[in-house]
């Protein structure tokens, strides 16, 4: 089966304009989001990973276009997203849809279940009643509600029925692309199970694309086809599933990994915690070389001085860090 | 030899609109000196109100010990003086919160509750007391600690102001340390430092630790005993690793195999999760005779409907209230 490339994102940037000093002085900017490029596959998964502040939501926003990007390029199925006016894009929003984090605050309490899944038909615009039954009745089923539950308020549900009338409404336009961003992680962990396997579960029925949103290594190691990691805003390494578990090349990576507690005896004693100590940098003031220099445990001259450039060091493995050879190797194995 | 903390048949009551509930049914427990463990389970299944009855910070009016005993070295302490208990928080048992943004006083530098604590159980005069704050701040690894003492909570991050709420939770060298969900509103790797500081302290003190947590793989890396909670009751109890592989409730096995653990190796098969179907009933089956659990079980059979499971005993101490245990 060839490949189709589904989303391609292109020096996506998205910044803040932030008031420092005061005066009437030049802005200056905060780059959440900093030249980051990506493509996902139509019907495989990217998750993007991080901590907070990394940039990670910015860029499912930015993508979204729920947030401005001041630069790049947004193409999903040849439609260029950044270019649209509000009218064009209201229309190609049918083609992407977005789950939230929280199911608690992302359902409005005043409309029914039926009405919230039904909403992004409303708002097409192109079908009549009887036929937007037909879906929302079909999309209950497929998320794992019962019909009598379509007459209730989101107050009524629990939260992992709360995640899965947004996922029916992610649904309702039959998307190519459903951005997630951590849709799980406010559930606790035996609904977690539940809901992640309904998104692979359609994921597979639909041949949807999703663009995973997660701090959580688990998950997003069960979850996804590949994955960039961001740290201040850009992506220090970008890989296929096995590429980055089994050999992660970045140092931020091998400590992200070596942080995660694990179950698994034999892991936790093949794992040496590297500990990366202090904070991250001032995201406005950022220093001169590679934005991990100062908590990096193998820094040296070159990546205080001089910013590295993500590049392919090995079949589509990606690493942004000077200290990466041709060969592939760590520099800081886990 | 007597154990350092004894909990002995403790039920505590919470009055709702609906009427009153078991939180916590009938549950034992025992805490030896410099020893850890980890309470598990789903959010409402009583950790946290195990930790604060132990604390005597039940939620006033709501909640209470109904009946049952907590014996810390030996003393009663649901009977004790407010005075008393007083003494006790802080001095010989401490509490950490889940959330280190809410849990500090937002109008107060950080030195200023550090050395508040100090000086409240140990009476130390202001300066010696800020002098001690500075050092405890230096402990829990905090860079530029004589500069970092006068600054407000929201100068901080978020791992810093954990680190604070602990050095507050050890100021006078407590026995027994409560962290409940210490690292969960905070990132991996903060989370790793939190830890290692944690088992630091411990070592250095010889402190226990009681952590509440539902995250396995925390249990794994912190405690060396875990009990796990469900509705109220203890579910099961044991050596970690032991119960890691060879869980006997279903529900200990649903909780560890839900979750898509990071193994040694990755491979790229990838099978789909194991449900635990539906959630933790509601507060007002809590105390009915029969396993709560039953309605989520794969394994249930009608005399899980009918009465409440005893609890078996297995190798190494390890319990689990299942009818079926020896089968699990």
């Amino acid at each position: 089966m060839t490949k189709e490339i589904l989303l391609d994102v292109e020096n996506l940037g998205v910044r803040f304009a932030v008031k420092r000093g005061g005066g009437w002085g030049k802005a200056s900017y905060l780059y959440a989001v900093d030249d980051v490029s990506f493509e996902i596959n139509r019907g495989e998964t990217l998750a993007i990973v991080g901590e907070s502040g990394s940039g990670k939501t910015t860029t499912a926003l930015a993508v979204a276009r729920l947030v401005d990007a001041y630069q790049g390029k947004v193409d999903l199925d040849g439609t260029d997203f950044l270019s649209l006016d509000d009218e064009e894009l209201r229309l190609a929003r049918a083609k992407m849809q977005f789950i939230f984090q929280d199911p608690y605050s992302s359902l409005n309490p005043r409309l029914r279940a039926e009405q919230i899944v039904r909403e992004p038909l409303d708002s097409l615009g192109t079908m009549d009643e009887a036929e937007k039954k037909v879906i929302v009745d079909r999309l209950f089923g497929e998320v794992g509600l019962r019909p009598e539950q379509q007459r209730l308020f989101p107050h009524q549900f629990s939260g992992g029925q709360r995640q899965r009338i947004g996922i029916a409404r992610a649904l309702a336009t039959q998307p190519d692309l459903i951005i997630c961003d951590e849709p799980v992680s406010a559930l606790d962990v035996a609904v977690q199970a539940q809901i992640l396997n309904l998104l692979r579960k359609l994921q597979a029925d639909l041949n949807l694309t999703y663009l995973f949103i997660s701090h959580d290594l688990g998950v997003v190691q069960h979850m996804c086809d590949s994955i960039a990691v961001m740290y201040m805003g850009k992506i220090v390494e970008h890989g296929t599933r096995l590429d980055l578990f089994n050999n992660p090349l970045h140092p931020y990576t091998s400590a992200l990994l070596s942080a995660v507690p694990s179950v698994d005896k034999a892991r936790r004693e093949a794992t040496k915690r590297i500990l990366i100590p202090g904070d991250p940098p001032d995201p406005v003031n950022l220093p001169a070389g590679c934005r991990f220099a100062n908590r990096c445990p193998v820094a040296t001259d070159i990546c205080r001085s001089q910013e590295p450039a993500l590049r392919d060091v090995k079949g589509g493995h990606k690493v942004a860090c000077h200290l990466v050879g041709s060969d592939a190797v760590s520099p800081l194995p886990v | 030899m007597e154990p350092l903390l004894k909990v002995e048949n403790l039920r505590i009551e919470l009055t709702t609109r609906a009427g009153i509930a078991p939180v916590i049914d009938n549950l034992s427990f025992e805490l030896g000196a410099g020893e850890s463990i980890s309470f598990v389970g789903e959010s409402g299944c009583g950790k946290s109100m195990t930790a604060l009855g132990i604390m005597g910070l039940l939620p006033e009016k709501v909640g209470r010990i109904a009946s049952g005993s907590i014996t810390f070295n030996g003393e009663e302490l649901t009977t004790a003086s407010e005075k008393r208990l007083r003494s006790i928080r802080g001095n010989d048992i401490s509490m950490i919160f889940q959330e280190p943004m809410t849990s500090l006083n937002p109008v107060y530098t950080v030195g200023e509750q550090i050395a508040e604590v100090i000086r409240a159980h140990q009476g130390l005069s202001r300066k010696a007391a800020w002098a001690q704050a500075i050092e405890l701040l230096d402990a829990v690894r905090i860079p530029n600690a004589k500069g970092r003492v006068s600054d407000y909570p929201f100068q901080m991050s978020g791992g810093q102001r954990q680190r604070v709420m602990i050095a507050i939770a050890l100021a006078c060298e407590p026995k027994i340390l409560i962290a409940d969900e210490p690292t969960t509103a905070l990132d991996v790797t903060v989370q790793a430092q939190i830890f290692d500081l944690l088992n630091e302290m411990k070592r250095q003190t010889g402190a226990s630790i009681i952590m509440i947590t539902h995250d396995m793989g925390a249990v794994a890396e912190m405690a060396e005993r875990m009990i796990v909670m469900y509705a109220g009751r203890k579910a099961e109890e044991g050596p970690v690793q032991q119960i890691i592989e060879h869980p006997r409730h279903p529900y200990t096995k649903g909780l560890i195999s839900c979750v898509p653990h990071i193994m040694s190796t990755i491979s790229t098969e990838r099978h789909p999760l194991t449900e635990v179907p539906g959630i933790v009933p509601g507060l007002m089956d809590f105390g009915k005779n029969r396993c709560l659990f039953a309605s989520r079980c794969n394994k249930v059979t009608q005399k899980c409907a009918d009465e409440r499971p005893s609890e078996m005993a297995f190798d190494a101490g390890q319990q689990s209230a299942c009818w079926y245990a020896q089968e699990v």
